[in-house]
């Protein structure tokens, strides 16, 4: 196991009412190599649990490990390794890219704070390589972000991510803001990182279609509560829980006879 | 002559409805910052929409979407039309402000995506939905009345008492309710409705196409629904219009597009939605992004991504044109029209 989540709980503070609790002993495992995704409604908490699991906000229950370091308490090499080990891709593409820094400078800032090339030729050639990598041309290197597309940038941000060879990716809605023939390439890319070089995901989507495409383990959370967990099979052929249930009865379906179909059953259900 | 009549099958009754709105050749153009140029946002789009009908009109982030909705309610002052919108029989584009002013929220109503920048938060919610009649000169009492209706109607529960209440104490699908209450209130014949659901998650999401779907039909409302979300496309529209770069690509029934979608730039949207009642394989992705309206290029506006393309497509705009029962701009279909 590379990372446990051990029953977590969180508030928020919400001055002048008390603190409101919005996670309650969440408890969920990441292991070597696997893409887990976190879904459930608007406000159920998934977010917060992928900040926690970042150490960009602190539970006040519970203990997050990751390879032997308690992540709550870690300090020095321990959260410097965390630090680098562990890493993030938001939503917005365009509100976490830097446009004061070019391209070279926002991928490579990575190898620098954690002064993993020494030179900056080797920094050059890992950016290229991790350009490449990510589907990029390395000969777009000295420019600025203003000019890239939506998924232009969440390749960048994505290669920012992973060119200090994290072992787990953590990414909160990250094709959300995408259009859908961009989002496929953005998806086929975190499936082919994850297989090159075998990184952990944590996936948060709203999009259930999304989240069984990519992930083999599912997270289903309602209210703060872990209401659900298995492999995909097991959460999208036999839910267990009637919330699961009724979160897969609303994705829509791409398919006028199947989509039209299933609202009619659902009416039919409703009416009775 | 004799004519014959096949049974009709399911899949081949069409229905001939009135059209609603025609719009013919419209261009959008808006302003470049100062300099006092303009770019074409909307490059010569031409449909109709029936009474009744409900019509989806998909397409990436910046094709124009947006920018052809409002233009049909004339809703952007920076804007440069250019075309013909026929409602009813009257072109919009030549109505004065005034009557233009009049026909909004009476004739043609819209709702947007995020309802909380919309409503008001000083304001109680009935008279929120009861300001369209107001501003149309109805009486007070009459106007609540008619609030009260309609938010019962959409099945906003108590609304008698929740008249009285503000925004903030609304959930998200609830204020969507009421944003919609505020569009149908003055008995529009058309609805646009811009992304109305994006910003809901799934379930409440489903909540409110079930109501869209319930009014329209009771209320005999047509209306053009924009989202780039094809599964609610197929859940809810009839027809689908597929826009890229400025203009219209593709229109057809739902089922057929989706069955046998003719255009690349359709084929590949449809293949690169991943679902959750399909095996799983890789996801097929359109390679490149959509142009700028500033870059757009020669040509096919597709063609940088197209993997069908040949000699004609980087020098010749393919026209919308018949192909069956739908319209198609691809040169690959030039001939096979009916
Ligand atoms: N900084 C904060 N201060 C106070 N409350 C917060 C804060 N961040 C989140 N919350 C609340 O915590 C709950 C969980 O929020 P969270 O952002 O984790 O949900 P989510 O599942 O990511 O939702 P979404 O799908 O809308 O992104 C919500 O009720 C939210 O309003
Ligand atoms: N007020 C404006 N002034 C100048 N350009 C604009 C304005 N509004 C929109 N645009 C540009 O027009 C293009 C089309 O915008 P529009 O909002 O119609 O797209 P859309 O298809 O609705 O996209 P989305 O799915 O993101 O809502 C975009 O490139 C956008 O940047
Ligand atoms: S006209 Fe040519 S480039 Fe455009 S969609 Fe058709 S085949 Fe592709
Ligand atoms: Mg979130
Ligand atoms: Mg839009």
């Amino acid at each position: 196991m590379l990372m446990s989540i051990d029953s977590i709980s969180k508030s928020y503070n919400a001055f002048p009412n008390p603190p409101a609790k919005v996670l309650h002993d969440v408890t969920l495992n990441v292991d070597t190599g696997e893409a887990i995704g976190l879904v459930g409604e608007s406000g159920s908490g998934k977010s917060t649990i992928a900040k926690c699991m970042l150490a960009l906000i602190k539970p006040e229950e519970g203990a997050i490990t990751y390879d032997g370091i308690d992540v709550i308490h870690a300090r020095g090499e321990d959260l410097r390794r965390f630090r680098r080990e562990v890493q993030m891709v938001f939503q917005d593409p365009y509100g976490s890219l830097n446009p004061r820094m070019t391209v070279e400078e926002l991928i490579g800032e990575g190898l620098l704070i954690h002064k993993l090339e020494p030179t900056a030729a080797a920094r050059r050639a890992r950016v290229a390589e991790m350009m490449e990598m990510v589907g990029l041309n390395p000969n777009d290197m000295d420019r600025y972000t203003r000019s890239f597309s939506g998924g232009q940038r969440q390749r960048i941000a994505i290669a920012r991510a992973l060119v200090i060879r994290p072992r787990i990716l953590v990414c909160d809605e990250p094709v959300a803001a995408l259009d859908v023939s961009v989002q496929a390439q953005v998806i086929n890319l975190l499936q082919d990182m994850q297989k090159k070089l075998n990184l952990a995901i944590v996936f948060v989507a709203h999009d259930l279609a999304v989240v069984r495409h990519l992930c083999e383990k599912i997270v289903v959370l309602h209210k703060g509560k872990v209401v659900e967990q298995g492999t995909r099979e097991q959460i999208f052929d036999n839910p267990q829980m009637p919330y699961t249930q009724s979160l897969l009865a609303a994705v829509p379906v791409p398919d006028p006879v199947v989509g039209r179909a299933r609202r009619a059953a659902r009416r039919l259900e409703t009416a009775n | 002559m004799k004519t014959v009549h096949p049974l009709p099958d399911a899949a081949s009754v069409v229905p001939v409805r009135q059209p609603l709105i025609s719009v013919d050749k419209l261009t959008v153009d808006m302003p470049l910052g100062r300099s006092g140029s303009s770019v074409r946002i909307v490059d010569g789009v031409d449909f109709t929409i029936g009474v009744g009908e409900r019509v989806a009109l998909v397409g990436e982030s910046g094709s124009g979407k947006s920018l052809t909705a409002r233009a049909l309610m004339r809703l952007d002052r920076l804007a440069k039309l250019s075309g013909r919108v026929d409602f009813d029989g009257t072109d919009l584009l030549k109505l004065s402000d005034r009557d233009m002013g009049k026909l909004r929220g009476s004739s043609i109503a819209m709702v947007f995506q995020d309802p909380m920048s919309f409503l008001d938060p000083l304001m109680t919610i009935g008279d929120q939905v009861a300001e369209t009649l107001r501003i149309r000169g109805i009486g007070k009492a009459e106007a609540r009345k008619r609030a009260l209706a309609v938010l019962d109607e959409l099945g906003v529960d108590r609304a008698a008492e929740r008249l009285d209440a503000y925004p903030h104490e609304f959930s998200g699908g609830m204020r969507q309710r009421v944003v919609l209450a505020m569009a149908l209130v003055g008995e529009p014949r058309l609805l646009i409705a811009d992304e109305p659901t994006t910003a809901l998650d799934v379930r409440v999401q489903d909540q409110v196409l079930d109501l869209l779907d319930d009014v329209s039909t009771r209320r005999g409302l047509a209306v053009l629904f924009i989202t780039h979300d094809l599964g609610v496309v197929a859940g809810f529209a009839e027809r689908v219009m597929v826009m890229y770069s400025g203009r219209i690509v593709e229109d057809g029934e739902v089922a057929s597009v989706f069955a046998k979608p003719s255009h690349p730039y359709t084929q590949g949207l449809i293949k690169a939605v991943p679902r959750i009642d399909q095996d799983l394989n890789t996801l097929y992705a359109i390679p490149g992004a959509p142009p700028p309206p500033l870059a757009r290029p020669s040509g096919c506006p597709f063609h940088p991504r197209c993997d069908q393309r040949f000699d004609r497509c980087g020098v010749d705009l393919p026209a919308l044109q018949p192909v069956g029962m739908s319209r198609v701009a691809c040169h690959l279909l030039d001939g096979k029209g009916a």
